[in-house]
């Protein structure tokens, strides 16, 4: 089990050097001079802006530039933000929980609501039941997240006044930060109220980003239920004369669910690619708008260590998932 | 035991009512204004974008003069009078007394504002060896892009309420820069303190001021929120908490203020203006912004070296239809090289008609029959005087066609763009601009004078006349005599035609019908001391 591992675990070096050399890359072949896109039409004198180019080090050769990165990074420092002058890492742990939050909640109603639509459908192959969630499956796949956000926002916010618009929590509350995680931290203070509306500020936001994992989850489900039910195991159970639901719900989803648990895993992925434009939207104080902010403001630092961050959080729920599934089935362990 | 659906749908409904019942805090005299993204940071000398500016400067700090609330007009604040010297180059302020900053968890300020504190807030910028000056990053761009460490030789202080600015020539536009919101006052006792305990630049992380309200949270990408200064010189604010929400995405803005989340926004889509419009619990103010988009003839380039074929290629632009197709009707046609909201504007001046027949007649004068090819640079993204660069390149490219001149659209990344039209490779270019002081000169003598041909004058146009003319404005602290001679210069541009003023920009303001005493900004800021809600 421990080669395992550590077989597993050393893929990421390539993995975290490429992510390094990718966002590195990226942002300096964006052509163009960062300073004068920072001074703008108001420009800047020839002596200011090669003091500039070398408080940035952007006057060094960028192969050295790279190897001074990659030096702090393996110290643990992602640099300052050229805006805020905070440490990279200090915002983004700040800012991570409100995604974290935000990401498990959508993950909820995805399997909530998918696991239950893929079995029915599946159980009732060809039905209208079938054929309708299918569907909606496909519609609600590719649906672009901006605008499906705004749908719902126009729908139960405004048309309905059900849900608030955006925001974490309304603006009239302040809740102190202690976890992070305001569901837990509106519970611990002592506003009256503040931990529904944290909750009611959650609903629309999961839905959007939900949606896409949902769909893939509800098909995945109904395609590996129908190949389980196939099985002979399953065909001995029912001659055994189990009620249906025995069958499905025990026998049949124990196996059937494998799949599905990859999915989530890789999922993971989808889902902070989905919160940069959820969270944007919604104005969710995370991660993803925190990236798009600094997009906007040409914060080199918080882009890159930002982007870094993101990647390592993907690796590392990616290798949790495969050492649970070398744990759960041995062939995966023992394979070459 | 089955339930039926509209059974469900009801239980439904009562759950969300009640959930929203108690959800739902009090909110008296709380503005909540939607801002569109978060400050870089509470010191505004160490920034230059309005959104820091909005929750910094406009709401925390004061400076020794400001503008007259929806005005560029120059007023006192923290200096109650100045006087200028015959020479032009000594400010002397006489300082208000009994002023008092703010006191936070942080900071119990033990005396009111005085002149250490103005000290403090200059000579941080001013002078390199400041123990300060490092501090956050120590950049003072707007100080340094205004020319401010050239400008002045000395700060001193006269006594404990008199400060006296000496400055190396005479430069009128002086006093507006020091409305400017670089120049707002920090507390000096604040940051020795700070200094003292070993955490020099919490006073730029929470900041202590003079100004209408005082800050008490920040969460950031989040909320910002303030409450009224309760000792504040010019009168408690009529609200009791601000609150800014900050929101992006302007669909986003206008969905909180039909529902009610906030009272303000700013920034609406164009698209959205006549929802906005017809909407009966909102109100739309709008007013010209303080900008200009134009067209920049190189003329030190062949054929627009000639003022005949500038002013021939100024008459072929439909500007009318510009406006509506680019601006979508958010922008009003520009006459002057300065918008109307700054003093001098000189309304007596005659635009160019659209005219395709007189355009050909005057390229025939200037010995271009046949036309000639040329091209138009488009800047590859939205400024606020230009929302859509591209499109008006082409509209500005059929326009031409029409009177034989064949131009090629040319664009660059943002950075390059900016580089290479400054080093002149262009033969007309769209650029624009947008006022920092309100004051003509920042305009005029920035973007058309000698002195700024391979910089800030895309036209690279040095015209002898207009240049003594608004250098000499410039030299003149008389407010009446500079206003003759910058209307004087208006005219002189017009004759001469170096750019075809394109238009400028409409602001439009929504917000919600209770907020009443609201005041559009012409520097594009949102100020919020002075405004009430009905309650």
């Amino acid at each position: 089990m421990l080669t395992f591992f550590l077989k597993r675990a050393a893929l990421i070096v390539p993995t975290f050097l490429g992510v390094t050399l990718l966002t590195f890359a990226l942002i300096r072949l964006v052509p163009g001079d960062p300073i004068m896109l920072m001074v703008g039409e108001r420009g800047i004198d020839p002596a200011r802006h090669a003091r500039l180019r070398a408080e940035l080090g952007l006057d060094r050769p960028l192969l050295i530039q790279y190897g001074i990165y990659i030096g702090s990074v393996l110290r643990g420092d992602l640099g300052r933000s050229i805006v805020t002058h905070e440490p990279v890492l200090t915002e983004f742990r700040s800012l991570f929980p409100a995604t974290i939050e935000l990401s498990v909640c959508a993950i909820l109603f995805a399997l909530v609501l998918g696991i239950p639509t893929g079995i029915l459908a599946a159980v009732r192959r060809g039905s209208g039941f079938d054929y309708t969630t299918m569907g909606l499956a496909v519609t609600g796949f590719s649906m672009p997240i901006f605008w499906w956000a705004l749908l719902l926002i126009l729908f139960f916010s405004v048309f309905l006044g059900w849900t608030p618009v955006s925001g974490r929590i309304s603006a009239l509350f302040w809740v102190p930060q202690v976890s992070g995680f305001l569901l837990v931290d509106t519970l611990l203070s002592e506003e009256p109220g503040a931990f529904l509306s944290a909750l009611r500020h959650l609903i629309l936001p999961s839905i959007a980003l939900g949606t896409i994992p949902l769909a893939v989850i509800a098909r995945m489900t109904r395609s590996s239920m129908l190949e389980v039910l196939g099985e002979d195991y399953v065909r001995t159970a029912r001659a055994k004369g189990l009620s249906p639901f025995r069958v499905v719900g025990i026998h049949a989803l124990r196996n059937a669910l494998i799949p599905v648990i990859t999915t989530v895993g890789l999922a993971v992925g989808t889902l902070l690619a989905g919160a940069i434009l959820t969270e944007t939207i919604f104005a969710w104080p995370g991660v993803g708008k925190w990236l798009v902010e600094s997009v906007r403001r040409r914060d080199y630092p918080v882009l890159q260590g930002g982007v870094l961050m993101v990647a390592v959080v993907v690796m590392s729920v990616n290798l949790l998932v495969d050492v649970l599934y070398g744990l759960i089935n041995p062939r995966i362990r023992y394979q070459r | 035991m089955s339930l039926k659906f509209p059974a469900v749908a009801k239980g439904l409904a009562m759950g969300a009512a009640a959930v929203m019942l108690l959800a739902s805090p009090v909110s008296a005299q709380t503005l909540v204004y939607c801002s569109e993204g978060s400050p870089e940071g509470f010191n505004p000398s160490l920034y230059t974008s309005g959104t820091t500016f909005d929750a910094s400067s406009r709401t925390l700090f004061n400076k020794l003069v400001e503008f007259e609330r929806g005005t560029t007009k120059v007023i006192p604040a923290l200096a109650t009078s100045w006087n200028v010297s015959a020479d032009g180059q000594t400010y002397t302020f006489k300082l208000r007394s009994g002023v008092k900053f703010h006191t936070t968890a942080a900071f119990t300020p033990s005396r009111d504002f005085n002149a250490d504190d103005v000290l403090y807030s200059f000579n941080r910028q001013h002078d390199a060896k400041h123990p300060d000056h490092g501090l956050s990053g120590g950049k003072y761009e707007y100080y340094e892009s205004m020319d401010m460490p050239n400008l002045i030789k000395a700060i001193e202080k006269v006594d404990a309420l008199t400060v006296r600015f000496v400055l190396n020539a005479p430069e009128a536009p002086f006093l507006a820069n020091m409305a400017m919101d670089f120049a707002s006052i920090m507390s000096a006792e604040y940051a020795e303190k700070m200094r003292a305990a070993g955490t020099p630049d919490k006073i730029d992380q929470d900041p202590v001021g003079t100004g209408p309200f005082q800050l008490e949270n920040y969460q950031k990408d989040a909320t910002i929120r303030y409450k009224a200064h309760p000792q504040y010189w010019a009168g408690k604010a009529a609200i009791d908490r601000l609150v800014f929400a900050i929101t992006p995405d302007a669909a986003v803005r206008f969905a909180k203020l039909k529902a009610g989340e906030c009272h303000v926004m700013p920034y609406p889509n164009p698209a959205d203006i006549a929802a906005m419009q017809a909407d009966k619990s909102l109100n739309v103010m709008q007013q010209e912004g303080l900008n200009i988009g134009y067209l920049a003839f190189n003329t030190e380039k062949k054929p627009f070296d000639n003022k005949l074929v500038r002013q021939a290629l100024s008459m072929a632009v439909n500007k009318k239809a510009i406006i509506d197709a680019v601006f979508l009707g958010a922008g009003k046609s520009a006459t002057n090289p300065i918008p109307p909201t700054i003093w001098s504007y000189n309304d007596k001046v005659k635009d160019y008609p659209y005219d395709p027949k007189q355009a050909k007649e005057l390229l025939a004068k200037a010995g271009l029959k046949d036309g000639f090819e040329t091209d138009v640079w488009a800047m590859p993204v939205q400024r606020p005087y230009n929302p859509n660069a591209r499109r008006m390149a082409e509209m500005i490219q059929a326009d031409w066609e029409k009177i034989g001149v064949k131009a090629k659209i040319v664009t660059y990344e943002w950075g390059e763009y900016l580089k290479r039209s400054k080093e002149g490779e262009h033969q007309t270019v769209l650029l624009g601009w947008t006022g920092d002081n309100g004051d003509p000169d920042n305009f005029l003598h920035v973007l058309l004078g000698c002195a700024a041909v391979g910089s800030a004058n895309r036209a690279r146009w040095c015209n002898k006349s207009f240049d003594d003319v608004v250098v000499q404005a410039k030299r003149t602290p008389d407010v009446k005599k500079r206003t003759a001679l910058y209307e004087q210069a208006q005219v002189i541009f017009k004759e001469e035609a170096p750019w075809v003023t394109v238009a400028h920009s409409v602001v439009f303001m929504p917000m919600r019908k209770e907020v009443q005493d609201y005041k559009i900004d012409p520097f594009g800021g949102h100020i919020f001391y002075g405004v009430k809600l009905a309650k």
